[in-house]
């Protein structure tokens, strides 16, 4: 460009050379600029891509369990020796004992302490609890040999997924050969079966990975989600509609404004300090409840609702309110009556979003309490409980291998609900919202 | 029975209050609507009204105060020597009268006659209480709804007295937002200051040790513990300066590729996917950095011959910018697109190719919203907890490399959190400190973001 202005040369030829060998490189510089903006889009979409590959990788196992089938002789001398039936002492009989015995009767080759011990921890306690339901459901079975399949430890279940490695060091893994060796035994005479992991859908959690599953924490962020949604959408709404409609423009109304811009920009690890400060220790409100952990969760994404509640409103078009008015409608019948309705698949989308943000959210969680190791599947607002996000920090720092699998798998599950709701947003934008 | 029952019931006195002030209104005219002031409706909200905010207000003081009176009540039962047991003893038998009154724990049925007898009588006081508030409530709603009622008139304007009961509410509704404020900074500060009293306030700003480890025993090494923040506070930086250089250059860059470059149908199919990165709970963004990309740094640190801490700030960093490349790419790309179409065709126009175009002209036009942006970000990652709390060290560490493990401000926040409090240790109040401190250092990096875009926007129309 500046070449224009300059003093043309003696020779024009010798501008033209320069000029075209500058072009080059003007275009040469054009291509690279381009080629950074592909580049930084590559990047991201990789990074997203290598995210989510690495969890379903690792996740995807943790949907099927191995399941060992078992000869287990129902001896009534051990589950009810005096032939009561009682349904306690059913309950309280020796299940660990038959188990234990199904599977030595089966390798009598483990006699040692060491061995015998070694092949029973190969199946998992939820054996046990899988065959007092059995007897329990049924007390005529007592006597007779069922076949049940007994859910593998943790161990030998990583084993049949292939994440074994038996080529290494005896000592560096945590299955012998000797185990490795009755494995495959068991697996050679078709025993051994894969199936889905109900469990893993319906059981709270547990210290061993293969009984663990995020049933518990599911509804702990279920319970938690509707404080939320019942407390910050009213309040969102009628803020939005305030500000929006009936507030007049003074002083007051610019510090809600620049407030409700400040809240959403702030930590969300500083709600939990709030949540802890004000619910736990002034109000005495349980810890670890869904109630306050979905109290601070609203006051967290309220600002969120605030702004798109406020933008859905501001979207519907001036003409609306005046036809309202002009056909005698009083201001609050043409906000209720009219805007309202029309705002309202803007509100809710905004809503679920928020909604899907306060699911994933941890931090908070963790300032009050809603961390710890929690079995029962929580039943009301007051008990303790967990969610799910906090479910996957507190697997994800487990020592146990095995959690590793069940942490990317909990994570698929989030991420699946967090893709529904907002799948649910953007078809609700689409279907009802109207352009102007 | 239960509080459930009664709030149940007192929602069945508003429909019917709402009902009769319907009914009246028909009467009071004969049926001849048109000579009401309002639509009958109104009328019927108007009583509902008047029967549900005074019961509405009974029942939530009844909520807050009935256990404290309760209980002051069942500690006043209690023999003499019980009483003066000091607060927190007292405290465990009030919570084993209160589980054996409930029947949450019949372990405890028959082990100790004080706590029996406090038993019987807690259960015995509230259900009292509670047949106290039901005659109280309804007392209170019917008087209310026989009042309402008596207003109801054909010229009364029902439709006014509600729309202004429901524009306060409205208003009212308005100002949680300004409470919840008000509650961080009041439970902050409060906190804050009682950490203060401890630590002194120039030791907590200027101290370069950082071990908040309060011993058990008082002849333990570090017992007192110290309490300088700057090395949480360097730590804190280290990290957010490597996920700004990662998430700087790519967000900004795809910003401008996307605005500039994209055909619309590449820009319509990316940018949502993009937004998925923004989506993701931090949590999982934790659990990536902890189990993919720390051992990927630390791999990769090994072969270059580095000692590279498994708790890296670098890849805690990595991740963090990944997270935040969404946030610094669509706020980039709102402003980029906000610079008229005009400058660009101008620049275009004297022959400028587009990469130049964009660097001299579309850039410096969009710069102050692009550094606001980065602001903005930049406070998202010093406030982000989950990732660091996952990936990053717990020990303080005042250092630049970014192979080594750091911690910070929010780390700490959660591990002197999480587990057993107690709130009189400076330990314990130190993570309040350290949350006034990201609160007010957050609250001015928005309010100069802010600031900067109002201030040096250019203004083109």
């Amino acid at each position: 460009m500046t070449d224009l202005a300059a003093p043309v040369s003696s020779t024009a030829t010798r501008t033209e050379v320069s000029q075209a060998r500058q072009l080059r490189r003007r275009y040469a510089a054009e291509r690279r600029f381009r080629l950074y903006g592909l580049a930084a889009i590559v990047v991201a979409l990789v990074a997203l891509l290598v995210l989510l590959g690495s969890m379903v990788g690792r996740g995807y196992g943790a949907f099927s369990q191995s399941f060992a089938a078992l000869e287990i002789h129902l001896d009534p001398e051990v589950i009810d020796p005096e032939g009561s039936r009682d349904s306690e002492v059913l309950l309280r009989a020796d299940y660990g004992k038959l188990v234990r015995d199904a599977l030595l009767a089966r390798f009598p080759e483990a006699s040692g302490r060491r061995d015998r011990r070694a092949l029973t921890s190969l199946i998992s306690t939820g054996a046990v609890d899988e065959l007092r339901r059995l007897v329990l459901d049924d007390p005529e079975r007592l006597g007779t040999t069922t076949a049940l399949w007994a859910p593998l430890s943790d161990d030998a279940d990583s084993f049949f997924k292939g994440r074994v490695d038996t080529t290494t060091a005896e000592n560096t893994r945590r299955l012998t050969d000797k185990q490795i060796a009755w494995l495959q035994e068991f697996d050679a005479e078709g025993k051994v079966e894969r199936r889905f992991n109900v469990r893993f859908f319906t059981s709270g959690d547990s210290r061993e990975p293969e009984l663990a599953g995020i049933w518990g924490a599911t509804v702990g962020s279920f319970l938690t989600l509707i404080v939320t949604l019942v407390t910050a959408f009213p309040l969102g709404v009628a803020t939005a509609v305030y500000l929006e409609e009936f507030a007049p423009k003074n002083r007051w109304t610019q510090v809600i404004e620049v407030n409700i811009n400040n809240l959403a920009a702030v930590p969300s690890i500083v709600f939990g300090l709030l949540g802890l400060a004000v619910f736990l220790n002034v109000m005495e409100l349980p810890r670890s409840a869904p109630l306050v952990g979905g109290l601070v969760l609203a006051l967290m994404t309220l600002p969120t609702l605030i702004i798109a509640g406020r933008s859905a409103l501001l979207a519907v078009p001036p003409s609306i309110r005046e036809a309202a008015l002009g056909v005698g409608a009083s201001k609050v019948q043409m906000v209720t009556h009219h805007v309202l309705p029309l705002a309202m698949p803007g509100i809710l989308t905004g809503t679920i979003i928020g909604m899907a943000r306060a699911l994933g959210e941890t931090a908070p969680l963790l300032m009050i309490g809603m961390v710890a190791f929690i079995v029962d599947i929580p039943r009301g607002l007051n008990d303790p409980a967990t969610a799910l996000p906090v479910q996957i920090f507190l697997w994800a720092d487990s020592p146990e291998r095995a959690f590793v699998e069940k942490t990317a798998a909990a994570t698929l599950v989030l991420l699946g609900f967090l893709i529904a709701m907002n799948g649910l947003a953007v078809v609700l934008r689409k279907r009802f919202e109207k352009r102007w | 029975m239960s509080a459930s029952v009664v709030a149940a019931i007192l929602l069945l006195l508003l429909l019917s209050g709402f009902y009769v002030g319907r009914r009246r209104a028909f009467a009071s005219v004969g049926g001849r609507v048109r000579e009401l002031h309002s639509l009958p409706n109104y009328y019927g909200f108007y009583v509902a009204l008047w029967c549900g905010v005074p019961s509405f207000l009974v029942f939530v003081l009844w909520v807050v105060l009935e256990p404290r009176i309760v209980e002051a009540m069942v500690i006043n039962g209690l023999p003499p020597e019980v009483q003066a047991l000091p607060p927190e003893r007292l405290g465990l038998v009030l919570n084993d009268i209160r589980n054996l009154a409930t029947g949450n724990i019949t372990s405890l049925a028959g082990r100790d006659p004080v706590i029996e007898a406090g038993a019987e009588r807690y259960a015995e006081l509230r259900g009292i209480g509670l047949y106290g508030l039901l005659g109280t409530a309804l007392a209170v709603a019917m008087a209310g709804l026989t009042m309402g009622r008596r207003y109801v008139a054909p010229r009364f304007r029902a439709r006014n007295a509600v729309e202004n009961t429901l524009k306060v509410a409205l208003l009212a509704c308005s100002t949680v937002a300004v409470f919840t404020t008000i509650g961080i900074v009041l439970s902050l500060l409060f906190e804050a200051i009682r950490f203060f009293q401890k630590v002194p306030l120039h030791e907590f700003l200027l101290g370069l040790e950082w071990s908040p480890q309060t011993a058990i025993r008082a002849d333990q090494i570090g017992s007192s513990g110290a309490f300088g923040a700057v090395p949480v506070l360097a730590g804190t930086l280290l990290i957010t300066a490597i996920a700004m250089a990662v998430a700087v250059p790519v967000g900004l860059f795809s910003a401008i590729y996307l605005a500039e470059y994209a055909e619309p149908r590449v820009r319509t199919a990316v940018k949502p996917i993009l937004e998925i990165l923004a989506g993701i709970p931090t949590v999982v963004y934790g659990f990536f950095a902890a189990l993919t990309v720390a051992p990927m740094v630390r791999g990769f640190g090994q072969t270059l011959g580095l000692d590279v801490a498994s708790e890296s700030a670098l890849a805690a960093g990595l991740v963090m910018g990944i997270m935040i490349i969404p946030f610094v790419s669509s706020l980039s790309d709102d402003v980029i697109t906000a610079v008229p179409q005009s400058l660009r065709e101008g620049s275009l126009g004297l022959g400028a190719t587009q990469s130049e175009t964009i660097r001299r002209v579309v850039l410096p036009a969009a710069l102050p919203g692009i550094i606001g942006a980065v602001l903005l970000a930049v406070s998202r990652a010093i406030g982000e907890t989950m990732i660091v709390v996952m990936a990053a060290g717990l020990a303080a560490n005042l250092t630049a490399n970014p192979f080594e493990a750091v911690t910070t401000v929010t780390v700490q926040i959660v591990t002197l959190l999480v587990g057993d409090q107690e709130f009189d240790s400076a330990k314990t109040l130190a993570a309040f400190a350290l949350g006034l401190m990201l609160f007010i250092i957050t609250l001015m990096l928005n309010v100069v973001a802010l600031g900067v875009v109002e201030r040096f926007r250019e203004k083109y129309d």
